[in-house]
């Protein structure tokens, strides 16, 4: 199937953080197969996170209360130094594909925890798996700190089980809620993970905490362990389906005929869970390409900043002001609201973060406005009013956000398709409202037609 | 008519993609109308405050065993009965309480309590169970299945929280509404909405937006045009929460048609040398309530309206090593209005001899009762509808 050059950018939105301008023109005339191929050859590499603890690396029993909190701060802020560093590499990074992976698996398996250590871990183990074996990763993370200590299976102990982790991996990271099993289920496969521990940031089994008991799970008996159980749930074909959901849902984001959606399920479980066989199917399918999919989804805040930041180089002298702008979209990196993970669509979307993401562009790319005005001549006592109101706000916002595009790099990416800004800027269809108000606007320069374009509602779907 | 059209026809109804004069026109009606109109006003305590030093049971020995060092002591309070007494920093709440304008509702919960902030909070939002993901607030439901405009519940915040989001209708954060009629005034965007074609207002992802971009438009008119009539001269503290009470009762007082409002007070996590900090709340709490009341009554609102206090949770029943508690579960919630049919305290204080096995009070209302209560007996809607399940009501309203 050869592509469109509109079929190839939501490739990449998809797929990704958005078309780069610069090899979006070789693309043109290659199949969805050959950029596939691509894209998982530019993802074959893993970059993990690198953050360095040694400064929280200090015997807790020695410390004054006082000396206790500090370290418990210095934690804590880490938490949001590792959020800027995760966003800064989904910017940076070739690997597109393997990165937009790991941020799916970070809302699938979302644990919320002020240990910058343990968040590292966990979201290594993301980006390790992400495009491999499913399987494999939803056993390291099982057995991740992260994990254990958010689900309190710390506390998941023979003879007084918790069973926080065990309802989670069965409602939320495999089958789905009431999906074939039972509160009985539950309750026994707790009594299997009973022992699963941690420790100075690594796994460890308690032999003696452990329930030694038969156990009966999902109809099958025996003296199961935590890993029999996780074993026992990628038998389900269900886990695959519900798996199959989440994916289709977050690559495609709209319903998709029975037969293809079975058929997706059907080679995810054959493969044994295969992760890049699955999304392979998925970004070369039909489906995936028709025009009802392109821009049917709202984009993520973490979408959209990341999307706008890497096309304009965006360089943040106030990475403050970025947690800031996440915070009142409602996604900062690695503070999921709960296990559940993010409500996504349109819980993103209300009254206040729909204004500040038209307004996003603007703060982002000129200090806070946006340089629209009707053709026609406006009195010259008014353009100096306007004038000085606007370097007013520019000041404000330069002060408080301070955050610096590459416009240079810009243009000269888009040299010689200067009349295509809007179809590459923006995937959905243009508003007669608009349309309209793009038609009206004065503005001449590159610099002030891309700021219109997004801050228009269509620049928030993808 | 199918949902497409319904769509339109109540966004033509309500006025939202038309221009600033037609809706002025439509919205204003004449104070006498507005009165009678029944409003509710939600605050949380963010960060769990500890209800055993809010309303204390000073003469149970139990209690002073468990806080040997902050617990309060018969000089330290109100009387409000033998058993239980009011932290002495609520003054204003005694002078409700007294006057029969104030309901204490011991020991509520709900089963399997969660100590997370984060996903206590949820659960009081949502109104869901323990073990429940809920993704729409329990006020955001009330909007879906019984309003027509978003700002018929608005949050005097800066951001939108989870309780204040239905499926199809949300809520409207504002603390000042000058600043969010003009951010919505923008020239740009002024145009993008007067060149808005009603047939863009379907149900995929754009409609949607352009439906959210048109309500904040016209909601943010109906709010800054409306909220003009009253800006009150009467003295509220200078915090930010009495400045947010404040800011409600100008909506109260000048007729918006709001039904819910919602604002929270942070700082109840009070892990360490609690007795300070919690007390110095209360009373930011206790002087910006007693402000609200008399600004009310003084326009003669208050019979209409309902204030219900809640917290995430209550904190453990024995203190800790630092002069702290620790997350607990059920507390008190506190109601007050001019117009309760059952004032004072309505129930039994916590049953200290018998906490669950993590040292907390075991809880004896379910929370959903509460606000099935001021959903069917207050604001007079279905509350089943927004709730899911059937709770028992109480007669506090």
């Amino acid at each position: 199937m050869k592509l469109t050059k509109r079929q190839i950018q939501h490739l990449y939105w998809r797929a990704g953080f958005g078309p780069d301008p610069c090899n979006l023109n070789n693309a043109v005339g290659k199949t969805a197969e050959d950029l596939v191929d691509h894209l998982f050859k530019s993802s074959e590499k893993v970059e993990y996170l690198k953050m360095d603890f040694s400064k929280l690396a200090v015997d807790r029993k020695s410390l004054s209360q006082k000396e206790k909190k500090e370290l418990r701060k210095l934690a804590n802020q880490m938490v949001y130094e590792l959020d800027v560093m995760w966003l800064e590499q989904m910017v940076k990074t070739k690997a597109v594909l393997r990165e937009k992976m790991t941020f799916f698996f970070h809302d699938h398996f979302a644990v919320r925890r002020k240990n910058p250590k343990e968040n590292v871990d966990l979201n290594n183990i993301l980006r390790k798996h992400a495009l491999g074996n499913f399987g494999d990763l939803l056993m390291e993370v099982s057995k991740s700190p992260a994990m254990i200590e958010f689900l309190n299976n710390k506390q998941n102990k023979k003879n007084s089980p918790n069973e926080n982790f065990a309802r989670e991996v069965m409602e939320l990271f495999t089958l789905g809620r009431d999906n074939g099993y039972t509160e009985n289920d539950i309750k026994e496969a707790a009594r299997a993970f009973t022992g699963w521990s941690a420790a100075k940031g690594e796994f460890i089994y308690r032999p003696r905490l452990h329930d030694n008991e038969s156990k009966t799970i999902l109809g099958k008996t025996g003296n199961f362990t935590g890993e029999d159980v996780i074993n026992i749930l990628l038998k389900e074909k269900q886990t695959a389906r519900y798996l199959c959901k989440k994916i289709v849902d977050f690559l495609i984001g709209r319903p998709i005929p029975a037969s293809t959606f079975d058929s997706f399920v059907d080679q995810f479980y054959d493969s044994n869970y295969d992760l890049s066989i699955l999304i392979k199917s998925i970004l070369t399918s039909d489906v995936f390409y028709q025009e009802e999919t392109i821009a049917c989804k709202i984009k993520s805040p973490t979408e959209l900043l990341v999307g706008m930041t890497r096309l304009f180089e965006i360089d943040y002298k106030e990475p403050k002001a970025i947690v800031q702008i996440q915070r009142k979209l409602n996604q900062v990196l690695f503070f999921p609201p709960n296990v559940a993970g993010w409500s996504g669509g349109r819980a993103w979307i209300d009254s206040s973060t729909l204004m500040l993401r038209l307004k996003l562009s603007s703060l982002l790319l000129n200090f806070g406005v946006i340089e629209w005005d009707e053709k026609g001549d406006d009195p010259e006592q008014m353009l100096i009013q306007i004038e000085k109101k606007r370097d007013k706000i520019q000041e404000k916002i330069e002060k408080k956000i301070n955050a610096h595009p590459n416009w240079k790099s810009f243009e000269k990416n888009m040299d010689g398709h200067e009349d295509d800004l809007s179809a590459f800027l923006i995937q959905a269809k243009l508003s007669e409202g608009a349309k309209v108000t793009i038609d009206k606007s004065d503005s001449v320069s590159l610099k002030d037609k891309a700021i219109e374009l997004l801050s228009l509602p269509e620049y928030q779907l993808f | 008519m199918d949902r497409r059209s319904f769509i339109q026809k109540s966004a033509l109804a309500s006025g939202m993609f038309l221009l600033p004069s037609f809706l002025k026109g439509m919205e204003f009606i004449s104070l006498d109308k507005i009165s009678g109109f029944r409003n509710v006003i939600v605050i949380q305590l963010s960060g769990g405050n500890d209800g055993l030093n809010t309303i204390v049971p000073y003469g149970n020995d139990i209690y002073h065993n468990l806080r040997p060092q902050i617990g309060k002591s018969a000089a330290d309070i109100f009387k409000l009965n033998d058993e239980l007494g009011l932290n002495g920093s609520c003054r204003e709440l005694m002078d409700l309480y007294e006057r029969g304008e104030m309901t204490v509702i011991n020991n509520v919960g709900y089963p399997n309590p969660n100590r997370s902030h984060f996903r206590s909070t949820d659960i009081w939002h949502t109104a869901s169970a323990s073990e429940e993901y809920l993704k729409t607030g329990w006020i955001g439901r009330y909007l879906d299945s019984n309003c027509q405009n978003p700002y018929e519940a608005i949050q005097h915040e800066s951001s939108l929280s989870l309780i204040m989001k239905g499926i199809d209708k949300k809520g409207i954060a504002v603390t000042d509404p000058k600043q969010l009629f003009q951010s919505t005034r923008e020239k740009y965007f002024k145009s993008i909405v007067d060149h808005t074609q009603p047939s863009l207002l379907n149900e995929d992802n754009q409609g949607y937006l352009y439906k959210t971009m048109l309500e904040t438009y016209s909601s943010a008119e109906y709010i800054f045009e409306r909220s003009k009539i009253y800006d009150t001269k009467f003295s509220y503290p200078t915090t930010p929460f009495g400045k947010n009470l404040k800011g409600i009762a100008d909506m109260i007082v000048s007729g918006l048609k709001t039904r819910m409002f919602y604002t929270s007070i942070g700082g109840f996590d009070t892990h360490v040398n609690q007795v300070v900090s919690q007390d110095r709340l209360l009373k930011i709490y206790s002087e910006g309530i007693g402000a609200l009341v008399e600004d009310l009554k003084k326009n003669d609102r208050f019979k209409d309206t309902l204030i219900l206090t809640f917290s995430e949770f209550g904190r453990r029943a024995g203190e800790n090593a630092s002069k702290g508690t620790d997350h607990g579960s059920a507390n008190n919630v506190f109601v007050i209005g001019g117009n309760l049919k059952q004032a004072g305290v309505l129930n039994a204080g916590p049953d200290l001899s018998n906490l669950d096995n993590n040292g907390d009070i075991q809880f004896k209302v379910d929370f959903r009762s509460v606000y099935a209560t001021i959903l069917n007996n207050w604001l007079e809607v279905n509350d089943q509808q927004v709730l899911n399940h059937n709770f028992d009501r109480l007669g506090f309203v």
